[in-house]
């Protein structure tokens, strides 16, 4: 697995966090964001791939802490984006941040893209979310940009952070041709 | 309110601060009052529903009849 580029938010905080002219050369991508926004509102964490506001679905895992729950994205009227889970606000306990991993194998590949997301929350209370998500981006075109931001538009705080990494399938690291 | 967003381009590793558009901005912002009207509205729903169904119990309990709105939060 090799960083790909990686991004820190700053004092003036950031709407959304963009990695473009993704490198065509890995096999996956892997995003991993630590993030906290700066309203007092609870929101969920979305993605965008290259730019794009259709062709989203996704069926996701839910648990708090004490209860749980599953959903799609046509149930619950989504689909200009992917959830990738529940990031904490000025609310929740001070300096934790919500964590995201998500995966995108075959990322330049020519078929539909999907997208493996898991999620957690730092919080010092009984509610704490965990978050399971399997997305589908119904499109055959490479993956050339990703877009994380909230999804009603709130900034992002300092010291939230987005890195991209790219994966080679293959023993070392190698292709396997 | 950062009106701002991170751009990095992952070819050339140069991160720029980007400002929105004057009409970006605006529909942030209609975004989000709506987004404020719609929290409103669900959290009017759920405290409605908590009472019908607080109400409900209570009926139960008494052994009084339930109005079919009360009765409706009770079947699953």
């Amino acid at each position: 697995m090799e960083l790909i580029a990686t991004t820190t938010v700053g004092a003036g905080g950031a709407l959304s966090i963009d990695f473009t002219s993704i490198p065509q050369s890995y096999t996956d991508l892997t995003l991993v964001v630590a993030a906290r926004h700066t309203s007092s509102n609870s929101d969920f964490g979305i993605l965008q791939i290259n730019g794009t506001t259709t062709n989203y679905s996704f069926r996701y895992l839910i648990g708090d802490g004490s209860s749980t729950g599953s959903n799609t994205s046509s149930n619950i009227g989504l689909t200009n984006s992917i959830w990738i889970g529940n990031i904490l606000g000025t609310s929740s306990t001070s300096n934790t941040f919500s964590n995201f991993r998500l995966y995108l194998p075959n990322y330049a590949g020519s078929a539909n893209k999907i997208v493996s997301i898991e999620s957690v929350n730092e919080n010092n209370t009984t509610t704490a979310h965990q978050f399971f998500n399997a997305g589908l981006w119904s499109n055959t075109a490479a993956i050339t940009s990703l877009s994380i931001k909230t999804y009603n538009d709130w900034t992002f705080a300092q010291y939230s952070t987005a890195s991209l990494y790219g994966i080679l399938k293959g023993s070392g690291g190698a292709t396997v041709s | 309110m950062a009106f701002t967003k991170i751009v990095v381009n992952c070819e050339t590793g140069v991160t720029e601060e980007i400002e929105l558009t004057a009409e970006e901005i605006a529909e942030l912002e209609a975004a989000q009052a709506q987004a404020e009207v719609d929290r409103v509205a669900r959290e009017a729903e759920a405290e409605a529903l908590a009472a019908l169904k607080a109400s409900a119990k209570a009926k139960l309990v008494a052994g009084e009849p339930l109005t079919e709105e009360e009765a409706s939060t009770l079947i699953v």
